[in-house]
């Protein structure tokens, strides 16, 4: 049996909807970094799924999934030092004790 | 079928191969060191110590396999192991020589010829750098926690030095197989078209194995041990025998990106290779017995603040020759 | 055959580690279940025959960003690991928007007719990439580089100690 399209958008929906809940659960900011990484490689798989099964003679799939890995290690450098500042000053990274601004 | 049945005899073979020349650069380091500073080094077990590496080997294998209290078990174990395999793996696509006929077949003395050869070998060395974060972390101790720390710092801060480098010699020879870049070296090898590349390459692989002058995060003076402080009998054999694999490692890479692979004249190709590989490991530890251990703030200067413009600097001259080439 | 079985293996190989990540209470221990589920990924990307994007994959995700992570999970909860709670009160709600949307997408994935082309990937698509790159998209290409730059500066102006 060949493996088609929508079997890949599957998995990548399931790695989606983790990545959600992890966003979406986690108190400490660098578990919900690691959430929205998930979220990034499942949006990853859907662009290579379709470069490879709608659209194989270009490349422009796979040229959008290097641009994301690109900007999400660009993400995860500001996000993981941002994080680094807020333990610095604050003590703690759970992101639901971080709340001066909130009155 | 019969492709299958000479992959798996090769891969058996290399396998084989690593393992003992691992044994016996443990050997020829002790040797050597032993001559360096004017003393004789073991040479009691066999001839000429010859058996030292069995010897040594089975004290290993023997020892009582001892688990500090409160370690993540599984990380504890999975830390050596990952060492290992990810020093091994990376053979499978770096070129021995040329395609030979034996019993009437083509044999061509590589496991495999992926198109992506080098990026898959920067890949498996950035996966290497977890042996050695895990198994600090997973002994819950400070001194291994800290020797992982310094260990992860450094590893990252050359892999880009590093990857700068195999940019160079990808541009120059169009192509990012292992197999392609050593026969676009059949006239001149790279070593003459990126001397500064070479140098690049060679400071940072000194760096990615943790050797001396750059061997920090296993500092005997000031960390124990570093990430192996906790660690004994067989997990500490294989943490070692991923160690000096990781230089034969980048010994193998030097020959093949640099100094023309398995090129070279009346001797047969894989001979060829062979002593290049071998004299680079001398070189590793010729610069352990020569140079002393840089401070922490000396290795991230080296490496951010020479070692990458120069990289970069490499890389755009490297970029508007091959342009101008071109055209 | 053989792809079904490869393909359903690195579906588990991506998914059951990510659930690791989103629920484990050990923090270390789900940061290093990333490294699992990036490789599953990359092995997909394999089997859709983007090979370069499965390298960037490897040396970016596993090899780069699940470092830092580690990195400052090390840095910050002194390595431990295990000294909170590690999830809020939103769980039930957080799981009932992740099925929830889990349903919609597969129903939605499913039922339409996706326009599939038959065709052939370039057979060495490094080169393809590249040209698609200095081409078609070098807008994109500089705008990243731009994005690159800024946030590499932004990150150490973030992350330095005020003396």
């Amino acid at each position: 049996m060949q493996v088609g399209l929508t079997s890949y958008l599957i998995v990548a929906a399931l790695l989606f909807c983790l990545g959600l809940y992890g966003v979406l659960t986690r108190r400490n900011a660098v578990a919900i970094l690691m959430g929205i990484e998930l979220m990034l490689n499942a949006a990853n798989i859907n662009l290579v799924a379709f470069n490879r099964f709608v659209a194989p003679a270009a490349v422009a799939g796979q040229v959008f999934a290097l641009v994301i890995i690109t900007l999400a290690a660009c993400e995860a450098a500001v996000g993981l030092a941002l994080v680094m500042a807020a333990y610095r000053s604050l003590e703690t990274i759970q992101v639901d004790e971080i709340n001066l601004m909130k009155w | 079928m019969i492709e299958i049945a000479i992959v798996a005899v090769k891969s058996a073979l290399l396998l084989f191969i690593l393992l003992t020349a691992c044994a016996y650069m443990t050997l020829l380091e002790r040797r050597l060191l032993g001559k360096f500073q004017v003393r004789y080094g073991p040479n009691r077990v066999g001839p000429f110590g010859l058996l030292q590496p069995l010897a040594d080997g089975l004290k290993l294998v023997f020892k009582e396999s001892f688990m500090p209290a409160h370690v993540d078990v599984i990380v504890y174990w999975l830390a050596p192991a990952i060492s290992m395999v990810t020093a091994l793996f990376v053979y499978a696509v770096i070129p021995f020589g040329p395609e030979v006929m034996l019993f009437g077949q083509r044999v061509p003395l590589r496991l495999a010829d992926v198109n992506v050869g080098i990026l898959l070998v920067l890949a498996t060395s950035s996966v290497g750098v977890y042996g050695i974060i895990l198994g600090g972390w997973s002994s819950n101790n400070k001194y291994s926690l800290l020797g992982s720390l310094r260990s992860s710092a450094q590893l990252i801060s050359y892999e880009l030095a590093l990857g700068l480098a195999v940019i160079s010699v990808v541009l120059t020879a169009g192509s990012l197989s292992l197999v392609s870049i050593v026969e676009a070296q059949r006239r001149v090898w790279f070593v003459a078209l990126q001397p500064l590349g070479f140098l690049i390459f060679l400071i940072a692989a000194v760096a990615e194995t943790n050797r001396a002058p750059f061997d920090l995060p296993e500092a005997e003076q000031e960390l124990i041990a570093g990430y192996q402080t906790e660690y004994g009998g067989f997990k500490f054999a294989m943490f070692y025998i991923g160690e000096y694999v990781a230089i034969v490692t980048m010994s193998a890479l030097l020959t093949t990106l640099f100094w023309g692979g398995w090129w070279g004249p009346v001797l047969p190709g894989p001979v060829w290779f062979v002593l290049k590989t071998l004299a680079f490991v001398f070189v590793f530890i010729w610069l352990r017995a020569t140079l002393p251990r840089v401070r922490h703030d000396q290795l991230m200067a080296l490496g951010w603040k020479v070692l990458i413009p120069l990289g970069l600097l490499n890389l755009v001259v490297t970029a508007v020759i091959v342009v101008l080439r071109g055209t | 055959m053989g792809e079904l079985a490869a393909f359903m293996i690195l579906s588990l190989v991506t998914l059951i580690p990510a659930v690791v990540v989103v629920t484990s209470s050990n923090i270390v221990r789900a940061a290093l279940s990333l490294v699992p589920t990036f490789l599953g990924v990359t092995g997909l990307y394999v089997m859709l025959q983007a090979e370069f994007v499965a390298g960037i994959q490897v040396l970016i995700y596993a090899g780069a960003i699940t470092v830092l992570i580690l990195f400052v999970i090390m840095l910050t909860e002194g390595g431990t690991g295990v000294r909170t709670r590690q999830l809020n009160d939103q769980v039930p709600l957080g799981a009932m928007a992740a099925v929830w949307l889990a349903f919609v997408l597969i129903v939605i994935f499913t039922r339409t007719g996706w326009p599939t082309a038959a065709g052939v990937l370039p057979a060495y698509n490094v080169v393809a990439v590249g040209n698609a790159f200095l081409s078609d998209y070098v807008l994109i290409f500089e705008v990243t580089s731009v994005v690159l730059l800024v946030s590499l500066v932004g990150a150490i102006v973030i992350a330095r100690r005020e003396d």
